[in-house]
């Protein structure tokens, strides 16, 4: 029967055999499961309902006008402090001698009924030159801190640390400014004689008339209850200082010193009136508030992005299953028959699900976004302004958290083999990290930890606002929506455990019989 | 020569389990080789090597002289079909054929061609989760023909088709078979290969028990014996033996002689007067064949049902 058979050949034209034929056959695997496109809509869709149901639920507790000072580069800022000043025309310098700096804090938890002595640790007070008295405007200044030893800061967001240590009669502190057209520089000395210079400042079209002079603030000692019921309160402080050796240099000094609480109106509490006394050059300042970025009483763009945990589930059901269908129906063979290179049909598979999940993303936080941004202002609420990159990086960000996390879910579904067991390996891995450090009652060094170390980390791409150390430090919290690493480096957090993810599976796909 | 699976000492183990024992043959073309043995006897274990899918741990298996998993578009080198269930139930059979399709850069006109070839015009569009036992083994014999491949592999397609399915099955087997292909066809049944197979590999326990064409076997399993039609069966037994021929009854009125051609039957019956109806060379059905092959492998029986395949 063999003798003399012609072998067959074939009179199909012969295909072309490559990856993008791969990425072929994936897409069409992907888009011809009716579940799977329906489940990425579906993600979507509860990203944008559970965003704006979010947005709807915040209203603004101010009343009225909830606005608050936007610094020289737009960015929100606290601007609340004592000062008595002077005007300084043109060039010119201030020095003055620090020998005290004393606090008070109101009702703190531990003494609820008691007004108690202590510095706050960002407690400042020295030397400003400011554009004006208006909030929000230009200035730059050296100072004594609670905590944080001599700083030089401009502009709310620059920051420079002299030495360390804080202030007493027996261990004063000199400070001095210097004005020089755009340029400011700060200094400081122990002793009057030997100066130090900590940093300088340009401030760019500063006006020739500034204000110059001594202030003093204290911000607010923040109570934070954990949970997802808790939130923060916070205590009225006040911080005192003491000057001497006070000297002014410049045209348009040496007149009275104007005094000014500035962020702060008559009436409230007397402790926030703050004070400016003068006797024989020694001058006793008190003052309340902050001259820093703010990242509290306001609401933040990824505000409206609460539902990309939702959408993230069903993104890591559907990458899972993107492989484990194929397992469980033993279709893998089909698959791996018709492309035997196991590593290239998953990163076929990768690219599938990593970009239908990135455009669903994409879609969903680019129409939450500005909706709920709108929302939120119909109710009063005021929103953080960012930098047009900041939103397009939070948008994409978003997107691009759903699609990693979609491939993660790929690759621990190619190593598992098991839909059940693989969903249940991501969420523990990313969800139940991103709930307890948000909202549980876990310290907040623990919820700190979690954010390095998890994948949830990756959650730190819709962050907003900048972490500034000089800011607060109650109010950057996991609770708050603060995340331990930079928004890019949790980002790649992530993706290194996706990365190894991939790696481990591409390695087990290759090496088990299928 | 080309375009045909040739497997050379393979050996495959899971665990403590030896599914798969230096088993050595080859598939030409122009035929189907029936690849038979018992539930367990290593036949999927040995085409899933041969597909690259599990790693041998000895041996060789090639297809055309290259290894599967060198293969450039694999389907349009050999077209497999190991288990018709092995579906996406959600999608529809077409769609299943689609990405096949894509994945080897064929066009969908071509899988509109395969679904007509199988008749499965109708059920394409509907999803394959709903698909009778027999639709989803057309819809894996379109997936195995879509790349045209010159060898073909199915794994017990048999299963579960209605009798004119396999009637179907059997005529499109050897249709594909005269066009020149290398088929390998596994069963675990002797007689569904009747009529069909031109050459068989049996194998018992991983080992090859018989590489046989199928016409040499069912000549060695007539063995020159000689069926009798008698009424007279003891007188016909007696002169027959008295004549130095072997004799087994195997019916009420039938005998099996060996050891005596034909022609001398029937002059030693009409020399003793013993009436007889029919004396004809006795014809080994194939399952006969596997049956007489196979008594001597030992394990046959032992383990019988088990499955090595996981």
């Amino acid at each position: 029967m063999t003798a003399g058979t012609t072998p067959y050949r074939s009179g199909l034209r012969a295909g072309r055999d490559g990856f993008p034929q791969l990425l072929r056959a994936e897409w069409t695997k992907f888009r011809t499961v009716r579940g799977w496109v329906v489940g990425t809509w579906v993600a979507a869709l509860v990203m944008v309902l559970v965003g704006l149901v979010a947005a709807s639920g915040f209203h603004a507790f101010c009343g009225g006008d909830c606005s608050v000072p936007a610094g020289p580069d737009g960015e929100a800022v606290t601007d609340m402090f004592y000062f008595g000043h002077q005007p300084l025309e043109g060039d010119g310098s201030m020095t003055v001698r620090v020998t005290s700096l004393t606090g008070l804090i109101t009702y703190p938890p531990d003494h609820p009924n008691d007004i108690v002595p202590s510095v706050m640790p960002w407690a400042k007070a020295g030397v400003i030159i400011k554009e004006s008295t208006r909030q929000g405007s230009a200035y730059a200044a050296v100072m004594v801190t609670g905590s944080h030893g001599v700083r030089m800061q401009d502009n709310y967001i620059h920051d420079t640390a002299g030495s360390a240590g804080g202030v007493s009669a027996a261990s004063p502190r000199w400070l001095r400014l210097t004005r020089s057209g755009d340029s400011l520089t700060g200094y400081e000395s122990a002793d009057g004689t030997h100066w130090t210079r900590i940093g300088t400042a340009y401030l760019a079209g500063l006006p020739a008339t500034v204000q110059v002079g001594l202030f003093v603030t204290s911000p607010f000692y923040m109570v934070v209850s954990p949970g997802i019921a808790g939130g923060t309160s916070s205590r009225l402080t006040q911080a005192t200082a003491v000057f001497d050796q006070v000297s002014l240099e410049g045209d348009g000094t040496g007149g009275a010193w104007t005094r000014d609480n500035i962020g702060i109106g008559p009436g409230g509490p007397a402790l926030a009136q703050g004070g400016f006394e003068e006797s024989g050059g020694r001058f006793t300042v008190s003052g309340t508030g902050d001259i820093a970025p703010r990242v509290d009483g306001g609401r933040r763009i990824e505000d409206t992005l609460h539902g990309t945990f939702v959408g993230l589930i069903v993104m890591i059901v559907i990458g899972s299953m993107f492989i484990t269908a194929e397992y469980r129906r033993g279709m893998i063979r089909t698959t791996l028959a018709a492309s035997p290179g196991r590593g290239r049909m998953l990163a076929a598979k990768a690219i599938v699900i990593g970009s239908v999940t990135f455009v669903a993303g994409l879609a969903a936080a680019a129409v939450v976004l500005p909706i709920g941004e709108w929302i939120l202002r119909a109710n009063g609420n005021y929103i953080f302004p960012v930098p047009p990159l900041t939103e397009l990086r939070v948008v994409a960000g978003t997107a691009a958290l759903l699609a990693v996390v979609a491939v993660l879910a790929l690759a621990i579904g190619t190593m598992l083999r098991r839909s059940a067991e693989a969903v249940t390996t991501l969420i523990v891995m990313i969800v139940v990290p991103y709930v307890l450090a948000i909202a549980s009652p876990l310290p907040d060094a623990a919820s700190e930890w979690l954010l390095r170390l998890t994948p949830a980390a990756g959650f730190a791409i819709q962050q907003s606002l900048p972490r500034y150390p000089q800011v607060n430090s109650a109010l950057l919290t996991p609770l708050h929506r603060f995340y331990p690493l930079e928004p890019w480096a949790g980002f790649a957090v992530l993706c290194a455990y996706t990365a190894l993810a991939l790696g481990l599976a591409t390695f087990l796909l290759r090496r088990r019989d299928a | 020569m080309e375009a045909t699976i040739e497997v050379v000492g393979l050996r495959k183990r899971f665990g403590p389990t030896v599914a798969v024992d230096g088993l050595t043959f080859t598939v030409t073309p122009g035929q189907v080789t029936g690849f038979v043995g018992p539930n367990g006897a290593g036949k999927s274990t040995t085409m899933r090597v041969i597909l690259g899918l599990d790693a041998a741990d000895a041996g060789r298996a090639l297809i055309g002289g290259r290894p599967y998993r060198s293969l450039r578009n694999p389907l349009t080198h050999v077209g497999a079909l190991l288990d018709a269930g092995a579906l996406q139930p959600s999608r529809t059979g077409r769609n299943h054929l689609l990405w096949l399709a894509h994945s080897q850069g064929l066009t969908a006109a071509r899988v509109d061609h395969v679904i007509e070839l199988v008749g499965l015009e109708t059920a394409a569009q509907r999803r394959a989760g709903g698909y009778s036992l027999g639709m989803r083994q057309r819809l894996g014999i379109a997936a195995v023909l879509l790349g045209d491949p010159p060898v073909l592999m199915l794994d017990e397609p048999f299963n579960g088709l209605d009798p004119e399915g396999i009637v179907w099955m059997r005529d499109f087997l050897r249709a594909l078979a005269a066009e020149g292909r290398s088929l390998l066809v596994s069963s675990h049944l002797m007689s569904e290969l009747q009529d069909t197979a031109g050459h068989l590999v049996v194998i018992g326990r991983g080992r090859l028990v018989a590489d046989v064409a199928v016409a040499d076997l069912l000549a060695a399993a007539a063995n020159g014996r000689v069926t009798l039609r008698t009424t007279a069966r003891s007188e016909a037994m007696t002169a027959l033996a008295q004549a130095g021929a072997t004799v087994a009854a195997t019916d009420r009125d039938t005998l099996t002689v060996s050891d005596l051609a034909a022609e001398r039957v029937v002059v030693v019956l009409s020399q003793s007067g013993v009436p007889f109806s029919e004396v004809a060379a006795h014809r080994a059905t194939l399952e006969e064949a596997y049956m007489e092959l196979t008594r001597n492998a030992i394990e046959f029986h032992a383990n019988a049902g088990e499955e090595v395949a996981r």
